[in-house]
């Protein structure tokens, strides 16, 4: 019986080797071949035409769009792209695969040669990506929620011929967290092209794992098992991690790795065996004759390369530079494109891009974080920070009263300015009284007087600061410095 | 009225002069259709419902007085391979034994749309794999002029429909010769444009980069219009080109004295009938009298064309013919309990033998091992032969050589031997192969009267110029 110290020194003397095969469904309206609509949810075989039903006689057409959204991500992935690329045909019987073939992209695929950086405890590492190519997806198989489902299995096919990129990296990947990492980036970098929405749960961006383990120093590969369709990050993290031990204990006790598929249940947390049947397939893949090879020339990599939006790396330079923030700032700021561009539309106009930054990631972060909502989904928007900040920079409202009205906006579900207006704490405009207060600062504070009027006149700041501390924010910072310059000049 | 030798032309006419009546003309077609064809066997299904409607338009029309469109009330027979909305759609196959399809073939909505009669649906070899038609699941069809003896095939029943006069034109499908070989042995004209010319949407494909739609017809002129209102551009097919479409009627009136005539030695060599070669060498006797130059040209990769392409044909097949799963339409058998048992004996049942066995052969060659040995190679021999042609289209304008080595040979003759039967198709898969337009134009019979064909073959996108010999052959052939 091994113990887990012996678990963690045999593991120590094998290094995981990892590659990551990722699907991600393109967001065109319509499907890859056809005319028929995208849309996710509708009633089964209803977006469908003889074309994604493979009817005889019924021929592929590609849809430009699918091209474009994938030379989009292919160049927002370090690809280069391949001027003339080939569509294949994948051969395998399947009932939910309507053709007896799937018309993917084998050895000539419109993109190659990119890579990911991610963020390692040794600093950036790069991760290189094989190849990225286009294909449809196939059907789906139903076996319940529906009347005779016990002895029988349905077949949806709307989604069929929705259109697919592959995207499969090198096995540069040494751990379950640089995994976790390069999904993490991934998803990151084609959010921001905008070119797929990389929803998990509507099967939108789908991880398949290729996972081997070799004594460390030695240069052949192991052989190694292919973890299929896991449905979370987290899971694909656990699924490698269970399955470099499972590979270890298996060599360690003088088995051998067998090269086969396997399926994670994240309920046991382990990997299964899948039936050798269903992998004894040889997908014969040949050229596709229905469609002419796809050029994709210099003009067109032109216009699509004008597309590519300023993606999260060169964005989180670019506002470290900008707006004096941090980089972790930053990080949190990209975390969405539509999260960042808010962020720096507030940041514009904001006296202050760096109070923004640190009220996202200070009391809005908690606050977010207390009601169990994403950034996406803040009561307060970006400009509502932005407003803040100002106020707050202005001396107009104490940190107090700041924190005061964001509980206030996200126990009523209501932006800042909104809040503000209603909650706004009423303000001082009585002369006599700001003078009062402001006497008894001046008292309270020889020194302070006496640099000023000896010409230090930055020190006014730290008079407003003490009047408006003295006022609880509430008096009109207005009337504050036009009262104090009086006093302090004597 | 002689069905028989009815062009499109004179049906047309005498439906726009209200001589006759597109549907009266329909019906005596359905008429001869009833007493001749149980000998023949050349339709599968008929569409009386739909021709008559389309009949009775066109009747309309010319009631008014209005200018009947290019095919007006012209009875045409569609092969089987060419799916009809809403008519069953067989591709002589018991797999699709009870098929409708959802959607019109590109070529046959454009006949239509030209104011062409459907009268039926044409029997075929089982998804246009044969050269005899013996392949059809159905029944063979026979050729008109000797009961005995095949039409040909694969398009055995729409090469026999025009040689019987029970349709004045029709559609076939030509992957290596299923327009050309049948229309030689049935003495009729037959045309495979070149690839691209006329959409492939809507042809049950038997192997997509080799797969053409073709008329049949009694005459050149007929095949020119029927080719003239097929041609051009298909958003739907994307292996069809966009160049524009000649109006090759027009251009059947351009002389052809001083085209250069090529002769390639590889076309008349072992294996060819005595009789076919002396009625070729009668029939260049003829171009060269018309002031046409003959001029001797070699094609030195033809002796590997057969076996190149019964690789890409089959490997093509095995996957075009994936889709006959028993999931969707189409025949499903009601033995399986488990799903590979449904997907085996579905197509045990549905498939014929021929059909089974290009299906193994291409799975064979497209098999991993074997793919670079077969496949790749099979394609090197394709562009070799493309370039063979290419070179050949410098020194000449067109090629001729025999459509076919023999006559048309007896049923159950070589049905034995798929081998012999395949050679059957030597002279005319090369251009398949290369993609270029080929002609079959009767020239003269055996002394046992069987018909015998000239085939002419062009430079792509030049159906013109073949076409244009082809007429001029025809006129000084009488």
């Amino acid at each position: 019986m091994a113990t887990a110290s012996d678990t963690l020194a045999a593991i120590a003397k094998y290094e995981p080797v990892i590659g990551l095969e990722v699907h991600v469904q393109l967001l065109t309206n319509t499907k890859i071949f056809c005319s028929c609509s995208t849309k996710f949810g509708n009633q089964p075989n209803s977006n469908v035409c003889p074309v994604c039903l493979g009817m005889p006689g019924a021929l592929p057409v590609l849809n430009s769009k699918t091209v474009e959204y994938a030379v989009l991500a292919a160049l927002a992935l370090n690809c280069q792209i391949r001027e003339t690329s080939i569509f294949a045909r994948k051969n395998y019987f399947y009932p939910d695969l309507p053709k007896g073939y799937q018309i993917s992209q084998f050895d000539k695929p419109i993109a190659e040669h990119g890579f990911i950086e991610i963020k390692t405890a040794n600093g950036l590492k790069k991760i290189g990506i094989t190849r990225l190519h286009m294909e449809e997806d196939a059907g789906k198989s139903l076996h319940d929620g529906f009347p005779d489902a016990a002895n029988k299995t349905a077949v949806d096919l709307n989604r069929s011929g929705v259109p697919l990129i592959e995207i499969v990296s090198e096995p540069d990947i040494a751990s379950a967290e640089e995994a976790y990492e390069y999904l993490r980036r991934l998803k990151e970098i084609i959010l921001y092209t905008g070119v797929s929405d990389c929803n998990m749960e509507e099967g939108s961006l789908r991880c398949d794992a290729n996972v081997s383990v070799r004594l460390r120093g030695q240069k052949e590969f192991g052989t190694k098992a292919e973890v299929k369709n896991v449905n979370s990050f987290r899971f694909i993290k656990q699924a490698i991690e269970y399955e470099i031990e499972r590979q270890v204990e298996l060599i360690e006790s003088g088995g051998k790795v067998v090269q086969e598929s396997r399926l994670y249940n994240s309920q046991e947390g382990r990997t299964y065996s899948m039936r050798s049947k269903e992998q004894a397939h040889d997908y014969r893949y040949f050229p596709e004759p229905d469609l002419l090879p796809l050029v994709v020339d210099a003009r067109w990599q032109a216009e699509i390369h004008k597309q590519l939006p300023e993606l999260p790396e060169g964005r989180r330079h670019r506002m470290v530079a900008e707006y004096g923030i941090t980089e972790q700032d930053a990080g949190v700021l990209t975390v969405t494109k539509n999260f960042a561009d808010q962020f720096e539309e507030a940041a514009r106009v904001s006296k202050s891009p760096k109070r923004v930054a640190n009220l996202v990631q200070g009391e809005l972060q908690a606050r977010l974080k207390a009601y169990n909502l994403d950034i996406e989904h803040s009561p307060i928007s970006m400009k509502g920070i932005a407003m803040s900040a100002d106020l707050a920079e202005a001396g107009t409202i104490s940190s107090k009263i700041l924190k005061d009205l964001y509980d206030l906006c996200f126990e009523r579900k209501e932006d800042f300015p909104a809040i503000y207006e209603k909650e706004k704490p009423e303000q001082i405009t009585d002369t006599g009284a700001i003078e009062k207060i402001i006497d008894e600062v001046m008292a309270a504070n020889p020194k302070q007087l006496e640099q000023y009027r000896a010409g230090k006149k930055t020190v006014k700041a730290f008079f407003v600061g003490q009047v408006m501390k003295e006022t609880k924010g509430q008096a009109s910072p207005g009337l504050v410095n036009e009262l104090l310059e009086k006093k302090l000049e004597g | 009225m002689d069905l028989k030798n009815l062009t499109i032309a004179a049906a047309r006419a005498d439906v726009q002069e209200r001589k006759t009546s597109a549907t009266a003309l329909a019906e005596s077609f359905y008429a001869k259709i009833a007493s001749d064809d149980p000998q023949i066997g050349a339709y599968l299904t008929l569409s009386k419902d739909r021709a008559l409607e389309q009949a009775a338009r066109m009747d309309v029309l010319a009631a008014k007085g209005e200018a009947l469109p290019p095919l007006g009330g012209v009875p045409v027979g569609i092969k089987d391979v060419l799916v009809t909305r809403g008519l069953r759609t067989t591709a002589g196959s018991k797999i699709l034994e009870n098929y409708i399809p959802p959607n019109d073939c590109t070529a046959v909505a454009r006949l239509e749309a030209a104011g062409a009669v459907i009268l039926g649906k044409l029997n075929c070899d089982e998804f246009a794999m044969g050269s005899s038609n013996e392949n059809s699941a159905y029944k063979p069809v026979r050729n008109p002029r000797d009961l005995e003896r095949v039409p040909g095939g694969s398009s055995g029943g729409s090469a026999a429909a025009v040689a019987a006069g029970m349709a004045v034109a029709t559609l076939g499908s030509d992957t290596g010769g299923s327009i050309r070989q049948p229309a030689s042995f049935c003495g009729v004209v037959g045309l495979k444009p070149t690839y691209g010319r006329v959409s492939r949407y809507g042809l049950i494909a038997f192997a997509s980069s080799l797969d053409h739609i073709g008329p049949f017809a009694n005459t050149v002129t007929d095949s020119a219009l029927v080719l003239r209102t097929m041609a051009g551009r298909d958003p739907m097919d994307s292996t069809s080109a966009d160049v524009p479409v000649p109006d090759y009627v027009a251009e059947l009136q351009k002389g052809v004295r001083g085209l250069r005539i090529g002769v390639a030695k590889e076309y008349f060599a072992e294996g060819l009938d005595a009789e076919v070669r002396a009625s070729l060498e009668a029939a260049i006797q003829k171009l060269a009298s018309l002031g046409c130059e003959v001029v001797p040209v070699s094609l030195p990769h033809t002796e590997y064309a057969i076996p190149a392409y019964y690789i890409v044909a089959t490997a093509e097949a095995s996957a075009n013919l994936a889709r006959f799963d028993g999931v969707r339409y189409g025949l499903r058998s009601k033995e399986a309990r488990t799903l590979s048992d449904m997907y085996r004996k579905t197509r045990d049942e549905g498939f014929g033998p021929e059909v089974k066995r290009r299906i193994m052969l291409g799975t064979y060659a497209l098999s991993t091992g074997y793919y670079d040995a077969y496949y790749l190679k099979a394609q090197r021999v394709r562009t070799l032969l493309t370039r063979d042609f290419e070179s050949a289209f410098q020194k000449v304008d067109v090629i001729v050589t025999p459509t076919s080595p023999t006559a048309a040979f007896k049923l159950g003759e070589k049905s034995d031997d798929p081998l012999a039967m395949y050679l059957a198709d030597i002279y005319t898969v090369t251009a398949n192969l290369a993609g270029i337009p080929g002609i079959s134009v009767p020239c003269g019979d055996t002394r046992s009267g069987l018909p015998i064909g000239l085939q002419i073959l062009g430079r792509h996108f030049d159906e013109a110029t073949i076409l244009r010999l082809a007429h001029a052959y025809e006129q000084a052939r009488g």
